[in-house]
């Protein structure tokens, strides 16, 4: 059954990255969004932000690929939401393919778009004074972090674009994932905020996974914090799917 | 795989929603190489019933076969056997038309899907827009595209859920003579629709849904068998608005051509 699994999903692929390289607004704002709060934050109230780091470019960068990931993913939602909507996934699913590979199709492209804009935002950072000591093996594992929580977001898009009755139901579900890195220590340390909002900062996804990106970008040791946030990523993986595979199979028989 | 003349049958099938029951029993079979129209009004279960022969949706009860193959235990081989044309022309709008081609030619692996591509966009009287995006089709068109897309791969059986819904009468008439022309190449075509002209002039059987189930099913002479002959009278018949239509119309555009 499975045999042209990975025929069939490079396919899908190449359809989905046809989607995004001929609709370059998707691009743009997944990517230009994430750079004015990036410029905004270090030109404007990066002056002021007591961070501890003499350069403020650093301690910003972990979050804003987060950011841009998070309303990157809202894609993913939109075109799985249009292809359930113009009929073409029932088309695939009639015929005679690896039917896997129509979701996959869909989050390998998510993947590829995502890593994509990551790429950019760090050459924009590097512009404005981004620097790092980070050998190669940090940086492979910062990127395979950010492929990770990559995954975890998208699989919670394709349960958004298999559930949504609108389109923009398909894409609103990303609004408080794209919000959640203000409240972590993305910005600023954690240790500034008051009681229970410092509580909430400290114990969500994104302050792990920005703490330990950060570090592994600053060459620091990253403690016990990587596992909490490789903890957090697979978790959402493995939820995700499941959920993800149930909403699936209301869909189709 | 036994060869029988029988390219779908159909035995009991039942399928709800909830608590309302579309599907209440429903019997027929489909003969190879035939036409066979399903009637039905909107709402009547039509779509429900494609759905369920594609194997995109699991019936509550009943034995289908298509091209042989159980459907509910065997689906791959359904799909092998199968092509759906939906109720909207599922045609991927960002790519052009000869894109479109090629994907559902690579999914089905066939051999030289560039001209498999090229050969169905002249066919369809697509090849001067095969390098526009979809997007920009006219719904005749993006209509004979979803129907070429269906014919990759030369499947056995095809499945059109109301092929001309939307269509002006020209589109109505193209697409009629791609059916018949299925049909004539051995091809078994499954057809929906709400227009009783189109079961009249291309279907070899008519089936009605009605409620469930259903209600009469034969050729047409045998429907036609059910009820009282007509009454012999003289009228002056007038030309229908779609003649008219078509004579100012069509004429015009053999000019063009």
């Amino acid at each position: 059954m499975n045999t042209h699994f990975f025929s069939d999903t490079s396919v899908m692929l190449g359809r989905s990255m046809r989607h995004i390289t001929r609709s370059m607004d998707t691009i743009i704002t997944v990517t230009i969004t994430p750079i004015a709060i990036m410029l905004l934050f270090v030109y404007v109230f990066g002056g002021a932000i007591q961070a501890g780091t003499h350069n403020y470019v650093n301690y910003l960068m972990p979050g804003i690929l987060l950011i841009a990931i998070a309303s990157g993913i809202s894609y993913t939602a939109v075109r799985l939401f249009n292809d359930l909507q113009s009929g073409i996934f029932e088309r695939f699913h009639s015929m005679p393919i690896a039917r896997s590979s129509v979701l996959w199709g869909h989050v390998l492209t998510s993947l590829v778009s995502n890593a994509i804009s990551v790429v950019v935002i760090v050459l924009v950072a590097l512009l404005m004074g981004f620097r790092s000591p980070a050998g190669v093996l940090a940086w492979l594992a910062a990127a395979g972090i950010l492929v990770l929580f990559t995954l975890a977001l998208t699989w919670i898009a394709v349960i958004a674009g298999l559930l949504a009755s609108s389109i923009d139901g398909a894409s609103a579900f990303s609004y408080p994932l794209v919000f959640l890195p203000f409240v972590s220590s993305a910005f600023v340390p954690t240790a500034s905020m008051p009681g229970p909002v410092r509580a909430f900062a400290e114990n969500q996804p994104v302050t792990s996974i920005v703490n330990t990106i950060r570090s592994l970008f600053e060459q620091q040791p990253v403690g016990g914090e990587i596992w909490i946030a490789l903890a957090w990523c697979v978790g959402i993986v493995v939820t995700g799917y499941a959920l993800a595979m149930v909403a699936y199979r209301r869909k189709i028989a | 795989m036994e060869e029988t003349n029988v390219a779908i049958q159909v035995h009991g099938l039942q399928k709800s929603y909830k608590k309302l029951q579309v599907l209440k029993g429903v019997d027929f079979d489909v003969a190879r190489g035939s036409i066979f129209a399903l009637l039905g009004s909107n709402g009547a279960g039509k779509t429900t019933i494609v759905r369920i022969l594609t194997t995109l949706l699991k019936p509550d009860e009943g034995t289908m076969r298509v091209n042989g193959f159980d459907v509910l235990s065997q689906p791959a081989r359904v799909r092998e056997s199968i092509s759906l044309t939906g109720q909207f022309a599922a045609v991927d709008g960002m790519l052009t038309g000869r894109e479109n081609l090629i994907m559902i030619a690579q999914l089905r692996h066939v051999k030289d899907a560039g001209k498999v591509a090229d050969d169905l966009l002249g066919r369809f009287g697509l090849a001067d827009a095969a390098g526009r995006r979809v997007s920009t089709y006219s719904g005749g068109m993006r209509r004979r595209l979803d129907i070429a897309m269906s014919l990759i791969g030369n499947p056995r059986i095809i499945f059109l859920d109301e092929p001309t819904a939307g269509l002006d009468p020209e589109g109505r008439i193209e697409v009629w003579q791609v059916i018949q022309n299925l049909a004539d190449h051995g091809t078994t075509v499954f057809l929906t629709t709400q227009h009783l002209d189109e079961a009249e002039k291309l279907a070899d059987r008519i089936a009605i849904l009605h409620n469930g189930t259903i209600i009469v099913s034969g050729t047409l002479e045998e429907l036609r068998r059910l009820f009282p002959p007509t009454k012999v009278e003289y009228v002056e018949r007038q030309p229908t608005l779609e003649e008219i239509f078509l004579a100012i119309v069509g004429s015009g555009k053999k000019e063009q051509q």
